[in-house]
C-alpha cells in the first residue's frame, strides 16, 4: 500500500514537472517567436499567435518575460509590453497577485533594458503605493530616462520648496544648492535642465549648458556651394569626397572659397551658418570638426537643424534626410555611430533651399555626442566642464 | 477568383458590422462626416451623458463601434508614449487602455501631438496610428494582433512639423498615408497581419489631409482618394492600383469631401468634381474661390455645400452649382467676451444640424437649410478642442486633450 502511495505521488510529481517543463519551453517559444518580429511585418503571423500564448501566461511567468525584453528589437518589446500589461490587468481584475517580489528585484537591476524596467516600476506602482518613495529618490542617474526624470523632479521640487518665500537663509540657500546641482547631474530632459539652471543662477552658480548636453561647439565651415533647385543633397562636393580643411574650392558661382574657423557660443551649441558665412540660398555648406574618444564605443550623435542634411563618421554616411524649413529643435535627429579610440572626424553637410518667405531664412545645426539616456560625452581634449559649486567641493 | 469570393464575404461581414450605429473612422463610414442620425440633440449644455478622463494629449477623433468607444492619446516628455483607450458608450467607464511605445520620430508642432491622427476600425480589429507612424492593430477587448513602425521600417519618413493624416478602412485594406517632405508613401495593409499589400511612392510633399473614401457597389468597387498639394489620385484600396488622377494643386491641409458621387476638393478655392469612367480624370463640375477651405475639411449635406473660412465664417452654398446661400459668422457672446472665430475641428452633422467646435472648445449648434444660418445653441466646454468629433446611435462624441465627452438625449 505504502509503495502504491509512493509510485502515486512520484507519478504526480512526474507529471507535474513535465507539465511545468513543458510550459516553459511552450513559453520560451512564444517569446522567441515575438522576439523575431521584423520590419515590414515580418513574422508578424507567428507573433500574433506567440503573442497570445503570452497574455495566457501566468503572473508567476512575468520575470520571463520581464527578461526577454533585453536585445528585443523596438516592435518586440512593444508586443512584450502589451502581453505583460494584459497578464497583470487580468490577475489585478480576478484579485490575484502580481509577483512584486522579483519585479522589484529585476527593476533595480539596471543592466536590463530601461523601457522594460520603467514597465516594471509602473506594475510596482499598482501593487505597492510605497514604491515611489522608496526607491525613486536613488535613481537619479538611473539608465531609464523616465525613472531618472521622476528622481530629478523630486530634486527640483525639493530644491524649489527650500527657496520657496524669497527670503531663505544662507543655510536653506546652501542646502538647495546641493540638491540642484545633484538635480542637474541626473537632468537631461531640457524642461528640467532649464528649471534647475534658472534656481542655480539665481543663487550666484553658473551652470554649463554646452557641457552638460556635450554640443560639439568648434568648427571648420565652408559654403557655398550650389544647391540651386534643391540638387545639392545629392551631389557630392570635393569635401565628401576628400576632407582637406586646407583646400580651396570653386564654389557656387565660381568662387574660390575655404575652410574658415568658427566657434560658437551659443549656449545650445547653434550654428549659424547664415550669419557665421553669409545668408546664401539655393546654397551648401560643410562642417567639420574632431573628436578625440578614449576607446572605441557606439554612441548617439543628436541633430537639430532645420535644412536638409548628411553626416559622416570617419568618412562613412551615417544618415541622410532631405526636410527644408519644418522646425529644428533638441534631439531632433538621433543616430547611432561607432567611435574609434583616438581622432574620429564628423562631417556635416547643411543644404538651405531657395525659399523667400521670413521663415524660410533659417541655415544652421546643433551636434552633440551623448549615450543612449542623452548624458554627454566630452571630446578628450576638451576642458573640463565647471560645475556648480556643490557638486565640484566648493563651499 | 476565390480571394475575390473571399474578400467579398469579408466585406459583407464588414459591412454587417458597420451599420449606421457606427463611425468606425475620421468623418464616419464614407467619409462625409454626415450620420444618418436623427436622435442627437440640438442643445448640449443639459445633454451630455458622461465625460471621461484621458491620459496626456489627444487631437485624434473618437471612432465608435458597436457599444465601445476608441480613441488615441500620447504623454511621455517626448510625447513617446502611446495609448489606445476604450470607453463604454453606455456609462463612460473605460473598458481597456493599452500603451505602447513609439518607434518613430515624435517631434511635433507644439500644437499638435503624437496623438493626432484619428484612429479606425474594419468592425472587428481598432488600428491607432500616431504621428511617429506607429500603426498598432488590437482587438475590439484590446489584444495585440500586430505593430508596424512605418518609420522604424522607412527611417526617412516623418515630418519635423508632425504627422497627422488619417487611416482609412476600404476594401479590406488599411490604407496608412504616411506622405511627407521626405520618405512619401501611402501604403496598403493586410488588416489581419499588417503586412504591406501595396506602396505606393507618393508626392515629396508635407500632407496633413486625410483620405477620402469612395464606397462602390460593393467593397471591391471602392476607392480611396489621395490628396496632396499636387492633385488627387484615386487608387483601388486591395492593390493600390490608380483608377484616375486629377493634376490640378490642393490643399495639403483639409481633406477631400464627397457626397452624391461628387468630389469637393479644396483646390483653386474649392472644386467640385464629378469622377469619370475608364480611368479619365475627373469633371470639373465647379469651381469657387469664395468657398475656400481653412483648416476644417468642408461639408456636404442634404444639397448644400458647408466651408468654414480662415475668418470664421461659414458659408452655405449648393453643391449642385456652388451659388452661395447664406453666410454666418461663427461667434457668440457668452457672458461679456465674445468667442473666437478659430477652427481646426472639422463640423460634423445629423438631422439636419451642423456641430462645429471651435478651439477654446465652444460648441456651436447650426441649423442646416436654404434660409439664412442659425447658430441654435451653444456649450462652452473650457478645453482646448481640435479633433473631429464622431456620432454614433443619436450621441455626439468630442474630445480634448483631457476629457471625452458624449452628448445624448437623456433617456425616459
Amino acid at each position: 500500500m505504502q509503495r502504491m502511495i509512493i509510485a502515486a505521488v512520484f507519478g504526480v510529481a512526474l507529471a507535474v514537472s513535465r507539465a511545468n517543463s513543458a510550459q516553459a519551453a511552450d513559453l520560451a517559444a512564444s517569446i522567441r517567436a515575438v522576439r523575431a518580429v521584423e520590419a515590414e511585418g515580418k513574422g508578424n503571423k507567428e507573433a500574433t499567435a506567440a503573442w497570445r500564448e503570452l497574455a495566457a501566461a501566468k503572473p508567476g511567468d512575468l520575470p520571463a518575460i520581464f527578461a526577454a525584453f533585453d536585445g528585443a528589437n523596438p516592435l518586440a518589446a512593444n508586443y512584450l509590453r502589451s502581453a505583460v500589461e494584459t497578464i497583470a490587468e487580468r490577475t489585478l481584475a480576478a484579485g490575484g497577485k502580481l509577483p512584486a517580489a522579483e519585479v522589484e528585484k529585476f527593476l533595480l537591476e539596471t543592466k536590463h533594458d530601461p523601457h522594460a524596467r520603467r514597465l516594471a516600476y509602473e506594475l510596482l506602482t499598482r501593487v505597492d503605493p510605497q514604491a515611489p518613495d522608496r526607491l525613486i529618490p536613488r535613481m537619479i542617474n538611473d539608465p531609464s530616462v523616465e525613472l531618472r526624470r521622476d528622481a530629478v523632479a523630486r530634486l527640483i521640487d525639493a530644491g524649489t520648496k527650500l527657496l520657496a518665500d524669497g527670503k531663505a537663509e544662507a543655510a536653506q540657500k546652501d542646502e538647495a544648492r546641493k540638491v540642484l546641482a545633484q538635480a542637474l547631474e541626473g537632468a537631461r530632459d531640457d524642461d528640467q535642465v532649464q528649471a534647475i539652471k534658472k534656481q542655480l543662477e539665481g543663487l550666484g552658480e553658473k551652470v554649463d549648458l554646452p557641457a552638460h548636453f556635450g554640443f560639439l561647439l568648434s568648427w571648420r565651415l565652408v559654403a557655398p556651394f550650389d544647391n540651386t533647385e534643391k540638387k545639392g543633397l545629392a551631389i557630392a562636393y570635393p569635401p565628401e569626397k576628400q576632407l582637406d580643411v586646407k583646400a580651396k574650392y570653386t564654389g557656387k558661382e565660381d568662387k574660390e572659397i575655404v575652410w574658415v574657423e568658427h566657434t560658437t557660443e551659443n549656449e545650445y551649441g547653434i550654428v549659424d551658418l547664415a550669419k557665421v558665412l553669409g545668408p546664401f540660398k539655393g546654397s551648401v555648406a560643410y562642417a567639420t570638426t574632431e573628436f578625440q574618444s578614449d576607446k572605441a564605443h557606439a554612441v548617439d550623435f543628436r541633430l537639430g537643424t532645420p535644412n536638409s542634411w548628411k553626416v559622416w563618421l570617419n568618412g562613412d554616411l551615417i544618415f541622410a534626410r532631405e526636410e527644408y524649413h519644418r522646425g529644428m529643435s533638441l534631439d531632433q535627429y538621433r543616430m547611432q555611430g561607432n567611435l574609434k579610440a583616438g581622432k574620429n572626424v564628423i562631417l556635416i553637410k547643411v543644404c538651405q533651399n531657395e525659399q523667400t518667405e521670413e521663415w524660410a531664412q533659417r541655415w544652421q545645426f546643433q551636434l552633440r555626442v551623448c549615450d543612449a539616456t542623452g548624458t554627454a560625452i566630452l571630446s578628450a581634449d576638451r576642458a573640463k566642464p565647471s560645475k556648480p559649486a556643490a557638486t565640484s567641493g566648493g563651499d | 477568383m476565390i480571394r475575390r469570393a473571399i474578400f467579398l464575404s469579408v466585406s459583407l461581414v464588414a459591412c454587417g458590422l458597420l451599420t449606421g450605429a457606427n463611425w468606425p473612422q475620421f468623418r464616419g463610414q464614407d467619409s462625409s462626416g454626415v450620420a444618418a442620425d436623427t436622435n442627437v440633440p440640438t442643445t448640449i449644455s443639459d445633454n451630455i451623458a458622461w465625460s471621461a478622463e484621458l491620459p496626456g494629449r489627444g487631437l485624434s477623433g473618437p471612432i465608435v463601434v458597436g457599444d465601445k468607444v476608441f480613441l488615441t492619446a500620447s504623454s511621455g516628455y517626448q510625447q513617446d508614449r502611446l495609448h489606445l483607450l476604450c470607453f463604454d458608450v453606455a456609462t463612460g467607464k473605460k473598458v481597456w487602455e493599452r500603451q505602447f511605445w513609439a518607434t518613430g520620430r515624435t517631434l511635433c508642432h507644439p500644437k499638435m501631438c503624437n496623438a493626432t491622427p484619428t484612429p479606425a476600425s474594419d468592425g472587428k480589429r481598432v488600428f491607432g496610428f500616431f504621428s511617429s507612424n506607429d500603426v498598432i492593430c488590437l482587438d475590439l477587448d484590446g489584444n495585440l494582433q500586430w505593430m508596424r513602425g512605418m518609420t522604424h521600417d522607412y527611417p526617412n519618413a516623418s515630418n519635423s512639423l508632425g504627422m497627422s493624416s488619417s487611416l482609412a478602412v476600404a476594401g479590406d485594406t488599411l490604407i496608412v498615408p504616411v506622405e511627407n517632405l521626405s520618405e512619401s508613401f501611402t501604403a496598403g495593409l493586410d488588416p489581419a497581419t499588417g503586412i504591406n499589400r501595396w506602396k505606393l511612392e507618393r508626392p515629396q510633399l508635407d500632407t496633413w489631409c486625410s483620405p477620402t473614401v469612395l464606397r462602390g457597389k460593393t467593397a471591391d468597387d471602392d476607392l480611396v482618394v489621395l490628396q496632396s498639394s499636387k492633385g488627387l489620385a484615386a487608387v483601388k484600396p486591395y492593390t493600390g492600383f490608380e483608377a484616375w488622377r486629377y493634376d490640378t494643386p490642393a490643399s495639403s491641409i483639409p481633406s477631400t469631401a464627397q457626397s452624391n458621387g461628387l468630389l469637393y476638393v479644396p483646390s483653386g478655392g474649392l472644386t467640385a468634381l464629378e469622377p469619370a469612367e475608364g480611368g479619365k480624370p475627373p469633371r470639373v463640375v465647379w469651381q469657387s474661390n469664395r468657398l475656400a477651405p481653412s483648416t476644417p475639411t468642408p461639408l456636404v449635406d442634404d444639397g448644400r455645400v458647408y466651408n468654414i473660412n480662415g475668418s470664421g465664417v461659414l458659408a452655405c452654398a449648393d453643391a449642385k452649382s456652388a451659388n452661395m446661400l447664406w453666410q454666418l459668422r461663427l461667434q457668440v457672446q457668452l457672458g461679456e467676451k465674445t468667442t473666437r472665430g478659430v477652427f481646426t475641428s472639422t463640423p460634423v452633422a445629423a438631422g439636419g444640424h451642423l456641430y462645429i467646435f471651435n478651439e477654446d472648445g465652444v460648441a456651436l449648434v447650426v441649423k442646416e437649410g436654404d434660409a439664412a444660418g442659425e447658430i441654435v445653441a451653444n456649450h462652452e466646454f473650457g478645453e482646448t478642442i481640435l479633433c473631429t468629433p464622431a456620432i454614433a446611435d443619436g450621441a455626439l462624441y468630442v474630445r480634448s486633450d483631457k476629457h471625452l465627452w458624449k452628448v445624448a438625449k437623456k433617456k425616459g
